[in-house]
């Protein structure tokens, strides 16, 4: 679904040919479309809170196996009612369910999966994400915060790909795409894609490049971020 | 030496004041409440406490905490929803907390109990909690030189042990029981059931009974 014109056309704001829908996408939209994004058969970490959403979207056929990082490959959907089990929960430590084929193993264990590189994607929640993939996700750096972190920077370090889910702005109309991050950083260089309301962004050393772009041309985006924008590549 | 108790009280007497006491359990799951109520009623104060948390709501570690009797958390994630013991203690100054990221917590409780002398890992590396920290180009990433935590006890929660201490867990309730057993110098377990020996598959134990020292069973 991502048609990026050539780079020239898109840096003078012309987006004829990016594609775009008519107008910014909500919490669940969002979702599904990273859901249908995540190649068949990928070993997943969801984050907590926004990212969680996209588990209502995958689909069986994607074979997708979930990882939640307290010690469990296979979980399942929220539990309700009689499913309800304390021993049976997620990282967010909400009662969850087991689908057939799952496994449970300690925490070194769960850490080593991450840290190894054996999963494919984790989708996480930010702050703030650099120009350059620096993420910026556990600690606001307010003097007053008891800082926790849990594991949010094994998460950023360990996955092949880190895919972050959060709205373009602050509430006070504040990029949260930045030249350099000024909260404290999670990880550097870690985050690939991301996936706001108003468009997904591809990051990395060579800067930030847009796939598509929600209810906004290109310009109206460049607008709104403090770094240089181009045209994803066609892929 | 494998001791079969009675009860939880005497599980925890021989443990001192000042020691480090790793708890088990992510949230509720695994936590051994029992013990935790027991080494409050006990008494031993000044505890070094390393958990994944720092105590949820009125119960368990929580109140250990409210009861004035830890004096550092080594710990992932403090701040919850109903960590409210921790935050007002936190706040007063009177528990110092060393916040450790949970895949860095996990390996460096291995390390320990695997005879690691310390390791380099990606995770932290670039941020406040590596600041000050050893650091190396390896494997075409920087690194980060990381200890390990030593325990003088375990307190962990399992399912089912069997005459010869060996262990298995109840889904993600194992979380930490593993590492932690072979971490601390003497670990106590808390088991629903205890079997006979020759009563739990081999093929299927998760904690070898040679990481056990004490296991109580509550109801």
């Amino acid at each position: 679904m991502s048609i990026p014109t050539n780079d020239q056309s898109l840096r003078t704001g012309n987006q004829a040919d990016l594609q775009t829908s008519g107008k910014p996408l909500g919490r669940d939209d969002l979702a599904r479309l990273v859901a249908g994004d995540i190649a068949p058969g990928s070993f997943v970490n969801l984050g907590i809170g926004q990212p969680t959403l996209v588990s209502n979207y995958l689909e069986p056929e994607q074979n997708i196996t979930l990882h939640t990082e307290n010690g469990m490959l296979g979980m399942g959907p929220e539990a309700t009612g009689e499913q309800i089990d304390g021993d049976l929960i997620n990282a967010g430590k909400i009662p969850v369910t087991e689908l057939p084929g799952a496994s449970y193993f300690h925490h070194a264990d769960s850490f080593a999966i991450m840290r190894g590189g054996h999963l494919d994607i984790c989708v996480l929640g930010a702050f703030q994400v650099s120009a350059t993939g620096d993420l910026a996700n556990w600690h606001t750096g307010a003097p007053d915060a008891i800082p926790a972190v849990g594991g949010a920077m094994d998460l950023a370090t360990g996955a092949k790909d880190v895919f972050v889910m959060m709205t373009l702005l602050t509430r006070d109309g504040v990029s949260k795409l930045v030249e350099t991050c000024t909260y404290p950083l999670t990880g550097i260089g870690c985050v690939t894609r991301v996936y706001t309301d108003k468009a997904v962004f591809l990051t990395g050393p060579d800067g930030v490049q847009v796939r598509e772009t929600f209810g906004c041309t290109l310009e109206e985006l460049q607008a709104m971020v403090p770094m240089p924008l181009r045209a994803a590549d066609p892929s | 030496m494998l001791n079969f108790i009675d009860t939880v009280g005497e599980a925890v007497a021989g443990i001192e004041d000042g020691s480090t006491v790793m708890i088990g359990g992510f949230g509720n799951a695994g936590q051994p409440f029992e013990l935790i109520d027991a080494l409050l009623e006990c008494g031993a104060t000044g505890l070094t406490v390393v958990n994944n948390n720092a105590g949820q709501g009125d119960q368990g570690l929580a109140l250990l905490i409210k009861e004035g009797r830890v004096k550092k958390m080594i710990c992932s994630f403090p701040r919850q929803s109903d960590s409210w013991h921790f935050d007002a203690k936190y706040r007063a100054g009177e528990v110092e907390l060393e916040l450790v990221p949970q895949g860095n917590l996990a390996e460096r409780i291995r390390a320990a109990g695997a005879g690691i002398g310390g390791f380099f890992t990606p995770t932290g590396y670039g941020t406040m909690l590596a600041e000050g920290k050893e650091t190396r180009f390896l494997d075409g990433k920087w690194q980060v030189f990381e200890t390990p935590i030593h325990a003088d006890v375990a307190l962990i929660k399992a399912l089912t042990a069997d005459g010869r201490g060996n262990l298995v867990y109840r889904k993600t309730a194992r979380n930490f029981g593993p590492i932690m057993a072979a971490a601390a110098k003497h670990t106590i377990a808390q088991v629903s059931g205890i079997v006979p020996t020759g009563g739990l598959d081999p093929e299927n134990i998760v904690t070898p009974g040679i990481y056990v020292n004490s296991i109580v069973k509550v109801a």
